[in-house]
């Protein structure tokens, strides 16, 4: 690589090196990176059909045949895991997008419009977040039917209130600084500023509200299949297998530990990818 | 003060009337209605009780008398279970929920803040790297894991406490280490991210040169500045445990409102989803007020701001 380049004062080049200088986060991304590509493969990949039921078999221990052992069915855990968690991710994944897509929208158009306008939609925010989530998301899977696109969606649409109201308050930020006036005296139109200034300027705040974002999103997921209004069986996701494995923990023990250990370690990667983006965008640390 | 106390209470209501409107549509958007059974009830049957309950009048009209009865302190009949009326209901629930959630707010604050401070002071140490590492798996657990997890370890395994039940302050142990392990462990992170900075601020320099006692200095000097945002962040989180958590609740069948609140929705009772959803707005709203006038009177300079 050549000097010049090595030494890039890019956005995302700088934010690139301080990310990759910490110890933690390079290696939660690899971990979350593999994970993912595991559980999406997974349909060639996993050792068995995470459908096919052995009731002759029953819930054997992990062992050499099954490695994370089976459940009460007799269907390998490993299988299902992988299965699950490729609905667990997309779900984050999926209706992180959502909410940030709705989220960064709004909060940008709220501050831009100003005034009583962006009053108004903080208003709106605040009165939504008075409702319990619960009720939303149970509504919508009921009224929808536990389709799959809907849990993403109603996820998602309630996960998007904190982003709005961060983004508005940090775009009213950047309007007030100089160089956006600037940018308007320069006969910048609404749309270029927005791309050119708003965007790149807010590009670290929405990488780390992201990363934040996904473990909640994953949360309220395995908090839907808990009530039973998750994904369809057989078809599982992670809350799923965790909630099956709590109702047998006494019995089968590992059918509650390998599920809430897969689950587990994924957010904690997600919380120390969110750290390390944090600091990576905010230059300030990089003094300590 | 007492003004601005008396305009923020003001301000709830028309935000409660708002929550109010919104339940109100969202729940009637629910297909099916509460009289639907497995085995259908005969359709005249069916055209009495709606029409017992009012449910045959128009919905603007349903939306107007409910919120007349609701003026009055009247949350209206239970749908579901014939001659119980949503007060009383709720009134039974109230003092389970408010019970466990009180104490497991107390458990987390107790936990959450000394380990904070604790971890603050010896940054770096076996003292911050224990107790934080837990407190990020805390965050990273779910209330249905750590709750079997717990009740695997102190009811099966050492056989101290019942698995579950109620009517005995024995069977609220579960249920609020639960709520309070899982609500201390943002706390703790909190506190620590928050002195970290706030140590290394001019202020903290001066006591420490005037030789004041470092424990001193911590828990008077540094906290009362670092607890703020640990303030806000529990009010949503303490209106959260009063209005009960459904996954606790089922896991250790405890008959408070989280539980009430979801069978209120698969049961499509409409005045009784209404009933809940205000109970917790109102909670809400009432405990942000609460952690605002914490924050001013730890912090006079947002008194002044404010008023």
């Amino acid at each position: 690589m050549s000097k010049a380049s090595s030494i890039s004062t890019s956005l995302m080049g700088a934010t690139w090196r301080r990310f990759s200088r910490r110890r933690l986060a390079p290696l939660a991304l690899g971990f979350i990176a593999f994970l993912a590509l595991v559980c999406f493969l997974s349909p060639w990949i996993a050792p068995y059909d995470y459908k096919t039921q052995n009731l002759a078999l029953g819930p054997v221990a992990p062992s050499a045949q099954h490695w994370f052992g089976t459940d009460l069915l007799g269907r390998d855990l490993l299988s299902r895991l992988l299965q699950g968690g490729m609905i667990s991710i997309s779900v984050g994944l999926i209706a992180t997008a959502v909410a940030l897509l709705v989220g960064v929208v709004y909060g940008i158009m709220a501050a831009e419009v100003g005034g009583r306008f962006e009053d108004l939609c903080m208003r709106f925010i605040d009165i939504v977040s008075t409702l319990p989530l619960t009720l939303i998301v149970v509504l919508a899977t009921v009224v929808f039917g536990q389709n799959i696109w809907m849990i993403f969606l109603a996820v998602g649409g309630v996960s998007w209130l904190t982003m709005a109201r961060i983004i508005c308050t940090k775009t009213r930020a950047l309007k007030n600084r100089q160089f956006l006036d600037a940018a308007v005296a320069l006969g910048q139109s609404r749309w270029g500023i927005i791309r050119k200034h708003y965007l790149p300027n807010l590009a670290g705040t929405i990488a780390v509200y992201a990363t934040l974002t996904v473990p909640g999103v994953m949360l309220l997921e395995a908090f839907v299949s808990f009530l039973g209004l998750g994904v369809k069986a057989p078809m599982t996701s992670w809350g799923m297998l965790i909630k099956e494995g709590a109702d047998v923990m006494e019995q089968c023990p590992w059918l509650l530990i390998i599920p809430s250990a897969a689950f587990g370690f994924t957010l904690l990667a997600l919380s120390f990818l969110g750290d390390g983006l944090r600091d990576a965008f905010d230059p300030r640390t990089l003094s300590e | 003060m007492i003004a601005y106390v008396f305009k923020r209470l003001v301000e709830i209501v028309p935000v409660l009337l708002l929550v109010v409107v919104a339940t109100f549509f969202l729940a009637h958007a629910v297909p099916g209605g509460p009289f639907d059974r497995e085995r259908p009830l005969p359709a005249e049957v069916k055209v009495k009780m709606e029409a017992y309950y009012g449910l045959d009048q128009p919905l603007p009209v349903q939306l107007l008398r409910y919120i007349k009865n609701l003026a009055q302190g009247d949350l209206g009949p239970s749908l579901k279970y014939p001659g119980w009326t949503v007060n009383e209901i709720i009134g039974s629930r109230i003092p389970v929920s408010v019970t466990v959630g009180s104490l497991s707010l107390l458990l987390a604050i107790l936990i959450g803040i000394p380990v904070g401070v604790l971890a603050a002071a010896r940054p770096h140490s076996w003292l911050d790297r224990v107790p934080m590492g837990f407190a990020l798996i805390g965050i990273c657990v779910p209330a249905f894991v750590l709750g079997p997890v717990l009740s695997l370890v102190f009811s099966s395994g050492l056989g101290w406490v019942p698995p579950c039940g109620w009517g005995n302050p024995v069977h609220l142990v579960l249920p609020v280490l639960t709520m309070g392990l899982i609500t201390a462990a943002p706390l703790a992170r909190l506190t620590r991210g928050e002195l970290r900075e706030i140590y290394n601020l001019d202020y903290i320099r001066t006591a420490q040169a005037k030789g004041l006692a470092p424990l001193r200095i911590r828990f008077v000097h540094a906290l009362r500045n670092g607890v703020l945002p640990v303030v806000t962040y529990l009010g949503p989180a303490a209106a959260a445990l009063v209005s009960g958590s459904f996954v606790v609740e089922s896991l250790f069948d405890v008959p408070g409102l989280g539980r009430l609140f979801v069978t209120s929705i698969i049961n499509r009772d409409v005045t009784l989803i209404l009933g809940t959803t205000l109970i917790y707005a109102m909670a809400l709203l009432v405990l942000n007020l609460v952690a605002d006038l914490m924050k001013a009177v730890l912090d006079p300079r947002l008194a002044r701001k404010a008023s």
